[in-house]
């Protein structure tokens, strides 16, 4: 019995430690962001990295999930006779939420999964510790550019994701169904307020710290081996996909 | 040629997702710029009934405004505060009247023109004032019978 007791309070003792790690990975990251000297080259990379390389995942996501949420909302929105708010429920449902989280989701699995991958790589072939033997902070080239980085491009991608869900849910909820053209935008300029917006560009900014931050981190403190990678990675993914619903949750919920 | 290429894909994904933020933020979410010359109005209500900051103003069916906020003032009154377009003169009589688009539909301010000479000036009040219709108490008296 005593034995189990310690068990729990052993592991319990584990988690608070490995949470307090990545905290103090994230600020000593943070301080590296205002001290020059600035690495602009390598954040330009990693915006193309996590931006321009998920323009298909995201054009696809996009389209698809503003087709698919037409085809609902039409079906559940006829229930009640009012299929004219089928564009405001479609904006609605894109910019405060699905836009933000899909994106998201779909960036973790994309990029995220090659970013710890890339770290991960780094460390067991101990070229992060070969920069530290030359004086050069590998907080600085490695971590910095890509929290950075996300930062910047995650609001745009979410952006990108909202504005194509809204034209794909315009070809079916128009082309298709046959809802009249103007009823479909004006009535979504009748619901959609800049708050909305708001609370889209707060979600996809704390998206983008998230999953640089947890897929850094995983990355960087990986195990042995490739075993340790192919393990961290995973990690990476199930934490960040775990937390980005969860935060999201809360997020709506004080938001709203 | 790499070097350029970097770049150039960078600022091509930026500007993408710029425009589509603009997009969103402009057209959908009515974010005002440059902003168009709006001036104040102050009207008392019995009841706001329903009227929420950035409910439409209309004049014969055309948008001219906005309300800007709703304060309950010291005689229990609610105050709404109302932006109109700088090019829409209110003249001192107009009848401002909280409406409801359809039956059940959402609220928002109909400002009937009056006919004096006398234009209100920024911050001015509109002193002719009718409540939200209340639907629930109509529907109560009728059924009590005290119509």
């Amino acid at each position: 019995m005593r034995t189990l007791i310690r068990i729990i309070g052993l592991w319990t003792l584990l988690q608070l430690r490995t949470i307090g790690h990545m905290f103090v990975f994230l600020i000593n990251s943070f301080y590296f962001i205002f001290v020059p000297p600035f690495k602009i080259r390598l954040l330009l990379r990693q915006i193309r990295f996590f931006g321009n390389k998920s323009m298909l995942v995201i054009l696809l996501t996009g389209s698809f999930t503003g087709m698919v949420l037409a085809l609902q909302l039409f079906y559940i929105l006829r229930k009640f006779g009012s299929e004219a708010l089928l564009g405001p429920g479609i904006a609605l449902s894109l910019i405060r939420e699905l836009g933000p989280v899909l994106s998201a989701l779909m960036v973790t699995g994309r990029a995220g999964s090659a970013l710890a991958a890339e770290i991960g790589m780094m460390r067991i072939s101990e070229q992060i510790d070969a920069l530290s033997a030359m004086a050069l902070n590998p907080l600085r080239y490695l971590i910095v550019p890509n929290i950075v980085a996300a930062l910047i491009a995650f609001p745009l991608i979410v952006a990108i994701f909202d504005v194509i869900g809204i034209f794909g849910g315009y070809l079916v909820g128009v082309e298709i169904l046959g809802i009249s053209s103007g009823t479909y935008f004006s009535l979504m300029k009748d619901y959609v307020f800049m708050e909305d917006i708001m609370v889209g560009l707060y979600k996809s900014l704390s998206f983008g710290l998230i999953v640089s931050w947890i897929c850094c981190y995983k990355g960087f403190y990986t195990g042995f081996g490739a075993e340790g990678v192919s393990k961290s990675t995973t990690e990476a993914v199930v934490l960040c996909s775990i937390l980005i619903l969860i935060w999201d949750y809360f997020l709506g919920a004080v938001l709203l | 040629m790499k070097k350029i290429d970097l770049e150039l894909a960078v600022g091509f994904f930026v500007l993408i997702g710029v425009l589509c933020f603009g997009y969103l933020s402009v057209k959908l979410g009515k974010l005002e710029f440059i902003g168009e010359e709006k001036y104040v109005l102050y009207a008392k209500f019995e009841k706001a009934g329903g009227i929420k900051a950035g409910a439409v103003v209309e004049i014969a069916g055309v948008e001219v405004g906005s309300v800007k906020n709703i304060t309950l003032n010291k005689d229990y009154q609610a105050e709404i505060a109302l932006l109109i377009n700088k090019d829409v003169k209110i003249q001192e009589d107009a009848i401002a009247s909280i409406r409801t688009k359809g039956l059940i539909g959402e609220k928002y301010i109909e400002i009937t023109p009056g006919g004096s000479d006398k234009i209100l000036p920024e911050a001015g009040i509109i002193m002719e004032t009718e409540s939200a219709i209340d639907l629930e108490r109509i529907i109560g008296r009728y059924v009590f019978g005290k119509v």
